[in-house]
């Protein structure tokens, strides 16, 4: 079910109504329609019997040309898998998918002449390069000049601030440096559509602002170009997105804007508590979400205390969750209510937050 | 829409020549960064072909032993680049995030290949003349001043068809990962023996010659023996003529057997999913 996505694709249909030869609208720089990829395990366990991992299931997406799309998702919802479908680096088991205008499948050749990419924890290069070399290297692969490519390396390590490390040897780079010149290598050749997978994975904060600074400000002085981001990060995915997917499991639960996204729960009291220690784990029936009322509860056992997010359908639950707590021996520390988060929205859907890794999981489906 | 002018972006021969360049800037670069590799890729193989021509004194084999040796430990080094910096070369640059990189670019993989086999031709044929200088002085080798000409085709040839050989290595890697890696140890010592580093081919007899000159340096080191040195022709495998034409088929068919393998196999790779896992 994809509610969010069918309101999405009306709204924007009534703004546009070109359409190219295959169908696809050439307003659009991103389109998937059913989009399906299946791994299938092997090595001698899975010999007579090959599991398959479904990493997506039916995606059907729209990207407009110039917005900062989203795919929010823990680790292992599928968000890379479709990247590098739409990077050309994967071919998708069913379905159709279109960057710029073009078949991921057929005209590959194409794409790669009109995208970027950049990805968390990359340590693409050559250690024994200088940061300019590697750049340089780097352009040239997507065909442009000497000229060109030094003026344009020049002009973005300067955007990042790296212009005084240009004749560093990147072996000789920190994370966050290195993470820099990956983002400059990913927009040298003037790509229309740039895909930024975790791109902020392990960066220390100051650099993770740097590195989204940058990206808004590309896209400010580039309003016809397009980012697809994945992200677990919500806050990132809140301060950068237009529109953003909430995606798991290969499935994509939910698409429209963070504003959209979070006005869903606005009915809902949020709450944090802190409360004593909550003892040893009650009967199903004994537990927080056996109060009538209660939607969600995320709990934290944190140092002799535990953090209690809640999402209660209405605000005069809170007496009957607290004299819940009373009943199992603990005492209230802290209360807050508080506006909802993306996070609150992805708990809401799936159950469970966003730094659950289900990467490792085997399909139902197909055991 | 933006005013903002697009950059201009090469296709066709010149995208493959900028490429081509590009991809082997680093190893051309590398020769002059890194000084400890000149100890590991010159002194090393100089220390093997020392042991033989030690080996062959002891034993007073004939002279032309000496500088076949010599020739054979030079030519090593293009064998070791092709094996471990050719052929494995992908292997590498898929853990770093390198090919992927490759592939998502624009610039054709045989380019990025050929670029490879430029910059370790440019890389390995300083370590392989610093081979063939000091054992030469070393051991008073003396070469007969032939047909240079002919020499110099047969060296072409040769590192053609061998390059090429290792693109065609270097392709698998684009569909396969371990396996790979354990197919270049496997050739590693085997090709020592087979291919007459250090003795002549012919030694072998008739079919594990002819078997071994699969190896393009097997043929292209018996031709230049029978060149350079004036007891060569009688220790030769085929005659220069003969290994000089199949050198020059072996190029073409690797070449294009590494073309039509980068193709296919880049199909197998996305379709697998092998293009973009990091794990060995």
């Amino acid at each position: 079910m994809q509610p969010e996505l069918l309101t999405g694709r009306k709204a924007y249909d009534e703004t546009v109504s070109t359409t190219g030869g295959d169908g696809m609208n050439e307003t659009l720089a991103i389109e998937t329609r059913d989009v399906s990829r299946i791994y299938r395990l092997r090595g001698p366990r899975h010999k007579d019997d090959p599991k398959e991992i479904v990493a997506l299931k039916d995606v059907s997406l729209e990207v407009r040309r110039g917005e900062l799309f989203g795919l929010l998702g823990p680790n292992g919802a599928g968000k890379t898998t479709l990247i590098k479908i739409l990077a050309t680096l994967l071919l998708p088991t069913s379905g159709e998918a279109f960057v710029d205008g073009l078949n991921v499948v057929t005209e590959m050749q194409e794409i790669r002449r009109r995208i970027g990419m950049v990805s968390g924890g990359e340590t693409s290069g050559y250690g024994l390069l200088t940061v300019e070399e590697n750049l340089w290297m780097f352009a040239r692969f997507y065909g442009l000049d000497n000229r060109t490519a030094r003026e344009r390396i020049n002009m973005m390590l300067e955007v990042v601030g790296l212009t005084d490390r240009k004749r560093t040897k990147i072996s000789d780079l920190s994370t966050g440096l290195r993470q820099k010149m990956n983002f400059v290598r990913g927009f040298v050749s003037d790509p229309h559509i740039v895909f930024l997978d975790e791109p902020t994975l392990g960066l220390d904060v100051t650099a993770a602002r740097e590195v989204r600074s940058f990206v808004r400000q590309w896209l400010q002085d580039h309003p016809d170009r397009t980012i697809l981001l994945t992200t677990h990060y919500m806050a990132e995915a809140d301060e950068l997105c237009d529109r953003l997917a909430i995606i798991d499991r290969g499935h994509v639960l939910a698409c429209d804007t963070p504003t959209n996204l979070k006005r869903r729960l606005q009915r809902e009291a949020i709450f944090r508590l802190r409360v004593g220690p909550l003892g040893p784990k009650p009967r199903r029936d004994e537990m927080i979400e056996s109060v009538p009322g209660v939607r969600q509860v995320q709990v934290a056992e944190k140092n002799g205390h535990t953090d209690l997010s809640l999402i209660l359908e209405r605000e005069d639950v809170l007496p009957e969750v607290l004299a819940h707590l009373t009943r199992r021996g603990s005492n209230l520390i802290s209360l807050e209510k508080r506006e909802p988060t993306l996070e609150d929205v992805f708990i809401d859907m799936v159950g469970r937050g966003l730094d659950v890794d289900t990467s490792h999981r085997v399909d139902q489906d197909h055991e | 829409m933006s005013e903002i002018r697009e950059v201009e972006k090469a296709r066709g021969f010149s995208l493959f020549w900028r490429t081509m360049w590009a991809r082997a800037y680093p190893r051309i670069i590398g020769t002059t960064r890194e000084k400890s590799w000149a100890f590991f890729d010159t002194i090393l193989p100089l220390m093997s072909t020392v042991s033989y021509v030690f080996v062959y004194r002891a034993i007073n084999a004939p002279e032309e032993y000496i500088g076949f040796v010599v020739v054979g430990g030079a030519m090593t080094a293009f064998w070791l680049n092709v094996l471990w910096s050719m052929a494995s070369q992908l292997y590498w640059d898929k853990d770093m995030g390198n090919l992927e990189l490759y592939v998502l670019s624009p610039g054709p993989m045989m380019a990025i290949l050929l670029g490879m086999a430029v910059g370790g031709l440019v890389m390995t044929g300083t370590r392989a003349a610093a081979i063939l200088i000091v054992c030469s002085l070393l051991f008073r080798v003396t070469y007969q001043t032939g047909s240079l000409l002919l020499l110099l085709a047969i060296f072409t040839l040769t590192m053609a068809a061998l390059y090429g050989m290792g693109m065609m290595f270097a392709s698998v890697f684009l569909a396969s990962g371990r396996e790979a890696w354990h197919l270049s140890n496997l050739l590693q010592e085997p090709i020592y023996l087979v291919s007459g580093f250090y003795f002549p081919v012919r030694a072998l007899g008739f079919w594990v010659a002819t078997f071994a000159s699969v190896i393009p340096l097997t043929l292209g080191l018996d031709a230049m023996r029978q060149l350079l040195f004036a007891g060569g022709p009688s220790l030769g495998f085929l005659s220069v003529r003969t290994e000089t034409g199949i050198l020059a088929v072996s190029a073409v068919i690797f070449i294009a057997a590494a073309h039509v393998m980068l193709r296919k196999l880049e199909e197998k790779g996305r379709r697998d999913g092998r293009l973009i896992e990091r794990r060995r």
